[in-house]
């Protein structure tokens, strides 16, 4: 009798879970928005390039090779045999705070033209302050040649914070770029005629779209697509929407995930979740007209530092959902979201393994994390 | 002559006390500028993660390697504070010398730390690798 009642409970069982996993897809979905730490962790972590600098970003040749940045100005060819190619052809690189070497993107046409794109802090002037460029060069035996600057922030500063400084190619062929605040949050970002707490959009060849929001506002940028950012350091384009999503740093309790929508104004510092780091009060709206929700905000911050939708199917329950790199809790996020853009699960990946900087899909679908004064390691799936 | 020099005494420690508290002024708009988000604003950094500033016996203990460190970025491999094992390099930040001993100065009179040395520009000019 107990048996058949314990069979009969364990069929039960099985036809909830099954109920509920049809329900959702294949990922297994809490409604609780804490993060959780799983119980079965199904990857392990392989050390692939050991770096005891900073990698700030890693992008990944056909043959699965890798080129990374370093922070303090070094362009690393990572390749398959072992052996570390320094690029050179570097341009002068404005060490300040969180400004160096940033981001690498390759065309989308790479592997016919060899262009890259960069993002760098730079300074003008000696001792005057620095800000944000993008360049585009050609990878030639390894050297950039033909160094070309495409944007340059015309406003400097010697503060050491938020340069954003992420590229991402949408499917037209644009390119997408961020500039923070530059430590000027009640002057730059709702300023149109002022670079920073913006994101951009170009051609691959520098000029401006014609289609640009404000190409026809003789008081802005040309080149600003959305304004009223803090510091956007994560930054992906959503494989069925095409849209470019964003992470952003908030101030404490102000991180934020926003999907780039063309001329709108994302609020930062009229509306925020956010305090000031000191625990005082920036202002009091949390909404205001005209200005965007975001779609995600974060409490506590974890300094979201990169971002990456997941594609590949090669780790089981996870394809479709996002990660997000916690620069302050040495994890990334996995963060899974239902049909209507709503976050529903939260989880820990790559626990304590340390500071992430960028995230990023190999062309053969394996997960590769830079890791501050570590490396880059693989995510390997567990069969 | 000795009256002069009798009347000018306490002008100079007025001064001299003043230019340290600049400092410690100055250091305070660099520490919320670079320090901050990591060593949080009272110093107390996060457990395992980043070390404190505030009451650090490293600190104390090891005055030029830390300065020398802000200077040049990091400090190799682990190091032991208030008895909890840290392990992640601090990044260069870029700073100007004057930059540093202002910073060190706010750092080192800030929390409930108190010293009686001030570090000056030149003293972090001539540190070496």
């Amino acid at each position: 009798m107990k048996n058949k009642l314990i069979k009969l409970l364990s069929i039960l069982f099985i036809f909830v879970i099954n109920l509920s996993c049809a329900q959702f897809g294949e990922t297994f979905i809490r409604e609780d928005k804490d993060i959780v730490s799983p119980d079965e962790i199904n990857y392990d972590l392989e050390l692939v390039h050991e770096n005891d600098e900073i990698i700030w970003a890693i992008e990944f040749f056909e043959d699965n090779s890798i080129l990374a940045t370093v922070k303090s100005g070094k362009l690393i060819h990572y390749k398959n045999n072992g052996d570390e190619v320094l690029i050179k052809g570097l341009p002068k690189i404005y060490l300040r705070g969180q400004g160096g070497l940033m981001d690498i993107e390759f065309h989308p046409n790479f592997e016919k033209n060899n262009l890259l794109y960069l993002t760098y802090a730079h300074e003008k002037e000696e001792g005057k302050g620095g800000s944000t460029n993008v360049a585009r060069a050609k990878l030639e035996n390894d050297s950039l040649v033909d160094f070309e600057v495409l944007y340059e922030a015309t406003e400097v500063s010697r503060r050491g914070q938020h340069f954003g400084g992420r590229l991402e190619f949408d499917n037209d062929g644009f390119l997408y770029f961020s500039i923070g605040d530059r430590g000027n949050r009640d002057v730059n970002p709702q300023d149109l005629k002022l670079d920073g707490g913006k994101v951009y959009r170009i051609n691959d060849d520098g000029t401006i779209p014609k289609d640009n929001p404000f190409y026809n506002n003789p008081n802005a940028k040309k080149a600003i697509y959305s304004y009223g950012h803090r510091n956007p350091q994560g930054m992906f384009k959503h494989p069925v929407s095409g849209k470019i999503w964003t992470n952003e740093h908030g101030p404490k309790g102000g991180d934020e995930i926003n999907i780039i929508n063309k001329g709108l104004n994302y609020g930062w510092p009229k509306i925020t979740y956010g305090i000031n780091y000191s625990g005082t009060t920036i202002t009091k709206n949390k909404s205001l007209p005209n200005m965007e929700q975001p779609l995600y905000y974060w409490i506590p911050s974890i300094a979201p530092s990169c971002f990456e939708f997941i594609s590949t199917d090669r780790y089981s329950g996870w394809q479709g959902s996002l990660l997000a790199g916690a620069l302050k809790f040495n994890y990334l996020e996995r963060i899974v979201l239902d049909n209507n853009n709503k976050v529903v699960y939260r989880e820990k990946i790559a626990e304590d393994l340390g500071r992430p900087r960028d995230v990023k899909e190999s062309k053969d679908g394996y997960i590769h994390i830079s890791i501050e004064n570590k490396g880059i390691y693989k995510i390997v799936p567990r069969s | 002559m000795r009256v002069v020099i009798l009347l000018l005494f306490p002008l100079f420690l007025f001064s001299q006390k003043d230019s340290l508290s600049i400092s410690i002024e100055n250091g305070k708009i660099v520490y919320d500028d670079f320090c901050i988000r990591c060593h949080l604003p009272n110093g107390k950094g996060q457990i395992g993660i980043i070390p404190p500033l505030a009451n650090s016996d490293f600190l104390y203990e090891h005055m030029e390697e830390s300065i020398k460190a802000l200077k040049f970025g990091g400090i190799e491999g682990e190091i032991i504070v208030n008895g909890v094992k840290y392990n992640s390099r601090m990044e260069k930040m870029g700073l100007y010398d004057e930059e540093i001993a202002d910073v060190m100065n706010y750092i080192l009179n800030s929390w409930g730390n108190k010293s009686d040395i001030m570090i000056t520009q030149e003293y972090v000019k001539k540190l070496k690798k």
